[in-house]
């Protein structure tokens, strides 16, 4: 706007005698809106163009996202919190202020640190805890290994490269609750399920991989496998690309250097891919702490069925908020927000941690 | 790897040469060929068993003698049946899915388009301020949002309404924020030949931007249709009864397919009928495949590009 001047602007006086530039280019005079004598119309002015551009989505966002993140906050903060379904407000102020007008109700709510103290004395959040912990050093090393080294053989073969990308990325595109169930059901106990079949060629007896009184460590087997199978599409898919930009030269260099393959894909692909690794790396290890749909679908036999005799043993950090979300016991929401926010720390530190330890060792 | 010539000091140099090749090319395809047979075998196991008749997979589990393949004398349509029947329902599941991935995900086009607009093309007064705070939220985790939104809804009377299942997840700080980086590289030189040949704000959006944009906007298109299709968190909490006011009573089951299955066929009616289960898996998985199948290669570059799951 600064050679506004240099432009042929003319001052016209409109109707009610305030006077405006006009340049040949309309709404060059921007941020003001001016009644246009000549056209007959009013001018928009630009602010209000793009308030009006934005306001639809920034209603839904403010009443769906930004104040449940504030209000799920405060709920976390308040003792005693209770909600009456439909009833109350979803307001946690109002039904702050409520309960406190309230004087018969034998509930008082203030302010605190209660929840959090309920939650760290609660058998289940450690449960909870341990697992999403185990799942996620577990699986999301194992998938990325698995992902890489299948994303590598993928990019050397020429025949069939766009055959067999396709056929892993088909995971990708399915339902994880429909393919939990499948995996429940090739994963039965005794000579029902497909995988205890496949172990009897080899002379190995069946077992119980999910049943009620099957062992931790089978049914953590299952969670593993069926997440691997499920995260690896996106993860092959991404480093496809990364692969694909990499300069062939470094490659022949290597090779007339004499450097073995492994040490190719160690020393040149490795680092070549690391802005790649390092956003699978963060992703997935924020999908892997909210693990909850493909454990839920795999268990099966109940609405919420972690696995186990009370099913609970793989609960998870989600499960657990989700578990005292739909609870009707008093003071549960408080601890589902609570866990919540639990979460969310947990997710800025694991990212954090992992942005610090690549400082050095991703090469953009 | 690129082909490169290469040269031998001798013939036994080159046979050594040529046979390694070759067996690195038989390890690649075998090891991927392994893979990829993983990959595959649940679904080759989901289609042969939905195929057979509960009596009949039943027989095979009492013997020990699973068929792993489709044969004349087990091939029956029983399974399908049920699916489809009045105990699976999976009709009312795929209305309710369709209907909800359609309206949410022209809801979230919309909306999305006009705001990744404003966001990059007009210029006001705390914009950058708007689109801060947005983006930040992207780091907070949807279970922190949906304590709070399950109340909402349950203080709007949303329950087991379609509302609930378009409006509440309506909008995405992520496709805002996509189609805002499309929209900003699209030279500035257009934006002001447009303004010169008269075109306001809103007429440059729709006559000029949205059409460099489409393939963004279809990518958009493709990834909510996903989620709102494998969605499951929500529309359980939310969409789990019937529908309060549909024909003046309680008749339409709003279960979309992903909460539908779980509850029908892993938790009660069929929670023991294995090929029942498969099969509603099956049904669950197909609409999806032949959609990928279409869009293949829209799918696949929209998610490497924009790298998140649907």
């Amino acid at each position: 706007m600064a050679n506004l001047k240099e432009r042929n602007e003319e001052v016209v006086v409109t109707a009610n005698g305030s006077a405006v530039l006009q340049t040949p280019y309309i709404d060059a005079v921007t941020n003001k809106g001016y009644l246009d004598v000549k056209q007959h119309k009013w001018i928009m002015p630009e602010w209000l163009k793009g308030w009006i551009a934005l306001i639809p989505a920034l209603i839904f966002l403010i009443v769906f996202m930004i104040y449940p993140i504030i209000n799920s906050f405060m709920i976390s903060f308040i003792n005693n919190f209770y909600w009456v379904g439909g009833s109350n407000s979803s307001l946690a102020i109002v039904n702050f202020i409520a309960s406190r007008a309230n004087t018969r109700s034998s509930i008082v709510q203030s302010f605190g640190i209660q929840n959090y103290v309920n939650i760290f004395k609660d058998q289940l959040f450690w449960q909870a805890l341990g697992n999403t912990g185990l799942i996620v050093i577990v699986e999301v090393p194992l998938t990325i290994l698995v992902g890489l080294i299948i994303a590598v053989c993928l990019h050397s073969i020429k025949p069939l490269q766009g055959f067999y990308q396709t056929v892993f990325f088909l995971p990708y595109v399915t339902n994880a609750i429909a393919l939990g169930m499948v995996f429940n059901v090739m994963f039965s106990d005794g000579s029902a399920g497909l995988f205890n079949t496949l172990i009897g060629w080899f002379g190995i007896n069946p077992v119980n991989w999910l049943g009620a009184s099957a062992s931790k460590w089978s049914m953590f087997f299952v969670i593993v496998v069926y997440s691997i199978w499920n995260g690896i599409a996106f993860k092959i898919l991404v480093f496809m690309s990364g692969l694909s930009t990499i300069d062939k030269q470094y490659y022949d260099a290597a090779r007339i250097d004499g450097a073995s393959k492994f040490t190719i894909f160690r020393r040149i692909t490795v680092p070549l891919l690391s802005p790649q690794i390092l956003y699978i790396t963060v992703t997935s290890f924020i999908g892997a702490a909210k693990s909850y749909s493909q454990i839920i679908a795999l268990f099966g036999a109940g609405p919420v069925n972690f696995g186990g005799t009370d099913g609970t043993r793989w609960i998870t950090i989600v499960g657990f908020i989700y578990k005292y979300m739909q609870s009707t016991q008093e003071s549960a929401l408080g601890r589902a927000a609570a866990g919540s926010v639990i979460l969310l720390i947990l997710i800025l530190l694991l990212t954090l941690v992992q942005f610090a330890v690549s400082k050095n060792r991703v090469h953009y | 790897m690129a082909e490169h010539e290469v040269y031998f000091a001798s013939e036994a140099q080159m046979r050594r040469y040529k046979a390694q090749k070759i067996i690195t090319q038989v390890l690649l395809y075998g090891f991927l060929t392994i893979m990829g047979l993983f990959i595959v075998i649940p679904f080759y196991y989901m289609i042969i068993t939905s195929f057979k008749s509960t009596d009949a997979y039943n027989l095979e589990v009492q013997h020990g003698q699973l068929n792993l393949l489709l044969t004349s004398s087990n091939f029956s349509f029983e399974q399908y049946g049920k699916v489809m029947g009045k105990s699976g329902d999976f009709g009312t599941f795929y209305l309710n899915t369709i209907y909800t991935a359609v309206v949410s995900t022209a809801f979230t086009v919309v909306t999305s388009v006009l705001a990744a607009f404003a966001f990059a093309r007009v210029n006001f007064k705390g914009k950058d301020l708007i689109f801060t705070i947005l983006l930040g939220t992207m780091m907070i985790p949807g279970e922190m949002m949906m304590i709070t939104n399950f109340q909402t809804t349950m203080a709007l009377n949303w329950k087991d309404t379609f509302a609930a299942l378009i409006f509440v997840h309506g909008v995405s700080v992520f496709y805002i924020f996509y189609l805002r980086q499309t929209f900003q590289q699209i030279p500035n030189e257009l934006f002001l030949a447009a303004k010169v040949d008269g075109y306001g704000h809103f007429a440059y959006l729709w006559k000029c931007m949205i059409p460099i944009a489409m393939p963004t906007i279809v990518t958009i298109m493709i990834l909510s249709l996903m989620g709102a299709w494998n969605a499951y968190i929500w529309p359980q909490l939310v969409a789990s009864g019937k529908h309060p006011w549909l024909f003046g009573k309680n008749v339409h089951d709003m279960h979309l397919v992903s909460n539908g299955l779980m509850s029908k066929f892993q938790s009660t009616e069929f929670a023991s009928d294995d090929p029942a289960k498969v099969t509603g898996s099956l049904f669950a998985t197909i609409p999806l495949f032949i959609f990928f199948l279409i869009f293949r290669k829209y799918i696949m570059r929209g998610v490497s590009r924009s790298g998140i799951k649907g």
